[in-house]
């Protein structure tokens, strides 16, 4: 399955950046995606841990101002996948990776680009909640004073938006000045998005930002989630399959390093191609 | 046979390990508070003051005299060894009472102690008139006041005497207040300054800029400083004058009278006449003089001010220097060095420097701060003091950085554990924020790894502020003529040699002139070194648990 889905990628020549439909799904999912606009499009991605493969050969692209989730079994390699969109796998000293990631047309792993500026324009949110051990405002404010931002009316202005952004500013807005760290869980899940989103990116990465989390706080996670797809492109990493058909417009299957399927989320769910997405979607294995 | 189940079963039973244990913490918390109490016993109670007896004794050959003084020891002696010593005892006794009795008037006995046998006492009695007179030099006085004379001239006697002395003793301590200001505020102003010209002229010379307009402006300010020295020269001579005026005539036991010139005098008190409250009171104030006045006497006698100063001083001085080099270190080798053998390499030799025995790192600092960098630097930027060395001979800079070289490893060591600790997860979140690396440390690990640089400091604090050894090579010495900051320019004076505690209980307990004596104020010297110690743990404590409270890692 997987040489042939290499094959049927590699036809058309990389270097036009064409949109390449190889894998995205057939009949009507491959139809829809061929109609989004193309934010980060991935090309024969192998990413390596010392001698051992993570990442077999990946190619998809991620539409724009959509919600892209990765499923698939522990170690399957999703959340590496999305590492690699802003290269948070370069702090690995042992990971190796081969390949082109687009972003707008240009290669992200390209020699001269600058990971600073890469990490401000795609933005992440991680599986535990990691806020600074600082004020809630600081924390919005962290990623615009890196920035050099002086201005306080600014900044103010900023963390209100941000934190309005992700539906914490009327928890929060009596007490944006004490410690992020006496903060619920959910509460400090969606202040480390609202710290993401502060410095405006163009790529939201989610990486299981629920696993953490009670239901009420995922529900509320997720109703952001829906909100904030207007404005970004969201790829969201999650085991809860559940959640990936409610809050996403695509999904990939992982297995083993390899991306299994792709396609619009209800073609995946309802009428999967693979047999080892059924498998993996009916509960089956993972 | 069942019994020796019973025994086996109470050892799997693991209690004899517990009481082992709880033994171990009971002895070693006995050995410390016992140690504590000990010195706090003997140190404190010193200020304490004690009556004056006075006692007619049976000399060797026979004859009766009469001493006042304080009984300061008693302790049992075999009477054999008294016996060959020469001294009668009585047939039959075993064990024979003898008394170290301090009879003060070093002026007039030579001696200041001597020891007293029981049975040669012949009287023993508590006159409440007898005085303790506290001297500037030649210690204590014991005897009873005479006369009081204003310029020559008898004016008082006897018990008329001791009431008016009280009153004319808080005039020349008020004068001699003012002298001490003046000779040790303006005049060492002047001094100062003097010195400080003296040293711009020199400079001038030196590089051939000293133009006739130059030597004017010097004169001139010469001149002034002259004018003012003079005109408190002359206040001064008044002030000695006004001090002067009045005298006391002491009659010490055996009928010898001395007279003391009022400004010698510190203190005087009748211990016998003092009720409970009075006493407290005295013993107060000399607490407090202890604690806030320069040493008398070779040390033996007044306050200790100049050696808390310095130590303090030398230790914040040491934790300036240590904090930036240890944290720096530490982050070089936790975050950006390759681990690999020789960052291992490295890690072992700097936990290895924390056992060089410290009188190693004084002859270090000797021979490499003092000597070479001191050299230098007055080669480069005070040629104009030589030949005599400005930073070229030990100091409280060098003191300084010798402990902070002493006590960088555990600040390393500490730092570098506070930054292992910190969650990569935290890392990564200020990393996909656009955050370079340098950026996440400064703004992100290095205050949550904070708390565990103060746990550092706190120990560096601990073992800097107890060393003396290498201090002795470095910057110690046994009287600092001025405190390493005062109001001269510029403030502080980091080239000048200063006191320490610890130094100070070695010098006053082994080369004192008068050991006898200063016991006692080992003890309480050795009271407030454990006092400051504690006192500078516990206000970084509090920095740290502030820290901690603050920069709470994230729960896993």
């Amino acid at each position: 399955m997987n040489q042939d889905m290499n094959k049927t990628v590699k036809e058309p020549s990389s270097r036009t950046h064409a949109l390449d439909l190889g894998a995205l799904g057939r009949g009507r999912a491959r139809l829809q995606l061929a109609k989004e606009t193309v934010s980060l499009q991935v090309q024969d991605l192998n990413l390596y841990y010392g001698a051992k493969q993570a990442l077999n050969g990946i190619n998809m692209i991620i539409p724009d101002h959509r919600v892209t989730a990765f499923i698939g079994p522990s170690g399957c390699g999703k959340s590496t996948l999305l590492r690699c969109f802003n290269r948070m796998n370069d702090l690995v000293e042992i990971c190796r990776t081969e390949g082109q990631i687009l972003l707008d047309g240009n290669d992200i792993y390209a020699k001269g680009q600058n990971v600073v500026d890469l990490r401000r324009r795609v933005g992440m949110v991680f599986q535990k909640p990691n806020p600074f051990p600082k004020s809630i405002y600081e924390n919005v404010a962290y990623g615009l004073r890196l920035q050099g931002m002086k201005d306080r009316r600014r900044i103010d202005e900023v963390v209100e938006k941000s934190l309005r952004g992700a539906a914490l500013w009327d928890e929060v807005k009596d007490r944006l000045h004490d410690s992020a760290l006496g903060l619920s869980g959910g509460q400090q899940q969606r202040l480390v998005i609202a710290r993401a989103i502060a410095v405006e990116p163009e790529v939201l990465l989610l990486d299981e930002p629920a696993s953490a989390l009670d239901p009420i706080s995922t529900l509320k996670l997720e109703e952001l989630i829906y909100e904030l797809k207007s404005n970004y492109t969201i790829v969201i990493v999650t085991h809860n399959m559940q959640q990936a058909a409610r809050v996403s417009d695509y999904t990939a299957f992982m297995f083993m390093g390899d991306l299994i399927e792709y396609a619009d989320t209800d073609t995946l769910f309802t009428n999967p191609r693979e047999k080892r997405t059924e498998d993996y979607i009916t509960g089956r294995y993972g | 046979m069942s019994s020796n189940r019973n025994i086996r079963s109470w050892f799997a039973s693991g209690s004899p390990w517990v009481w082992l244990c709880a033994g171990a913490v009971a002895a070693s918390l006995v050995a410390v508070f016992g140690l504590l109490a000990l010195i706090a016993v003997r140190g404190l109670s010193f200020f304490w003051p004690s009556d004056l007896v006075e006692v007619e004794y049976r000399e060797r050959d026979g004859q009766i005299v009469q001493l006042v003084g304080e009984i300061r020891d008693r302790e049992e002696v075999p009477a054999e060894r008294l016996r060959s010593a020469g001294v009668a005892v009585p047939e039959g006794a075993q064990e024979i009472t003898r008394y170290l009795f301090k009879i003060g008037n070093r002026d007039v006995y030579g001696l200041d102690f001597r020891t007293l046998v029981a049975h040669d006492i012949v009287k023993q009695d508590r006159p409440a008139n007898l005085v303790v007179m506290e001297r500037r030099e030649w210690g204590d006085l014991f005897g009873q006041v005479s006369a009081l004379k204003e310029a020559g001239q008898v004016i008082a006697e006897g018990e008329a005497a001791w009431r008016e002395l009280t009153a004319r003793l808080t005039r020349a301590e008020q004068l001699y207040a003012e002298i001490r200001s003046i000779e040790k505020g303006e005049i060492g102003a002047i001094n100062h300054g003097m010195e400080r010209l003296r040293l711009r002229q020199r400079g001038l010379e030196l590089e051939d800029a000293l133009t006739e307009a130059a030597k004017a402006e010097l004169a001139a300010e010469r001149a002034e400083l002259d004018q003012r020295y003079s005109g408190l020269q002359q206040r001064l001579g008044s002030l000695y004058r006004d001090i002067r005026r009045d005298s006391v005539v002491m009659e010490v036991a055996g009928g010898r009278r001395v007279e003391v010139d009022m400004s010698k005098v510190v203190r005087v008190f009748q211990p016998n006449a003092m009720s409970v409250w009075d006493k407290s009171q005295h013993y107060a104030a000399k607490l407090w003089e202890f604690v806030s006045d320069e040493p008398r006497e070779a040390n033996t006698e007044g306050g200790i001010f100049p050696a808390i100063f310095g130590t303090v001083m030398m230790v914040i001085i040491m934790s300036i220097f240590v904090t930036p080099f240890g944290v720096v270190a530490a982050l070089y080798l936790r975050e950006y060095a390759k681990q690999g053998p020789l960052t291992r390499l490295i890690r072992i030799a700097v936990n290895n420097l924390a056992g060089v025995p410290s009188i190693v790192y004084g002859v270090f600092g000797l021979g490499f701060f003092v000597y070479f960098l001191g050299g230098n630097l007055d080669q480069l930027f005070y040629p104009e003091a030589l030949p005599s060395p400005t930073f070229g001979t030990p100091g409280i800079l060098w003191s300084s950085l010798t402990l902070a070289i002493l006590t960088l490893p555990v600040v390393i060591v500490a730092t570098e554990e506070g930054l292992a600790r910190v969650p990569r997860s935290v890392r990564e979140g200020s990393l996909a924020l656009g955050a370079t690396k340098a950026e996440t440390l400064w703004r992100v690990v290095l205050p949550m790894a904070s708390p565990a640089l103060m746990t550092g400091l706190i120990l560096a604090v601990a073992r800097a502020a107890g060393e003396v050894a290498p201090l002795m090579l470095v910057g110690v010495v046994k009287l600092a003529p001025s405190l390493p900051l005062d109001d001269n320019f510029p403030y502080l004076h980091l080239d000048r040699k200063f006191m320490h505690l610890g130094f100070h209980i070695f010098d006053v307990g082994f080369q004192s002139p008068n050991v006898e004596a200063a016991r006692p104020l080992v003890y309480a010297t050795a009271l407030l070194l454990v006092v400051v110690i504690i006192a500078l743990n516990l206000t970084a404590v509090a920095i740290r648990n502030r820290l901690r409270e603050k920069y709470r890692t994230l729960e896993s």
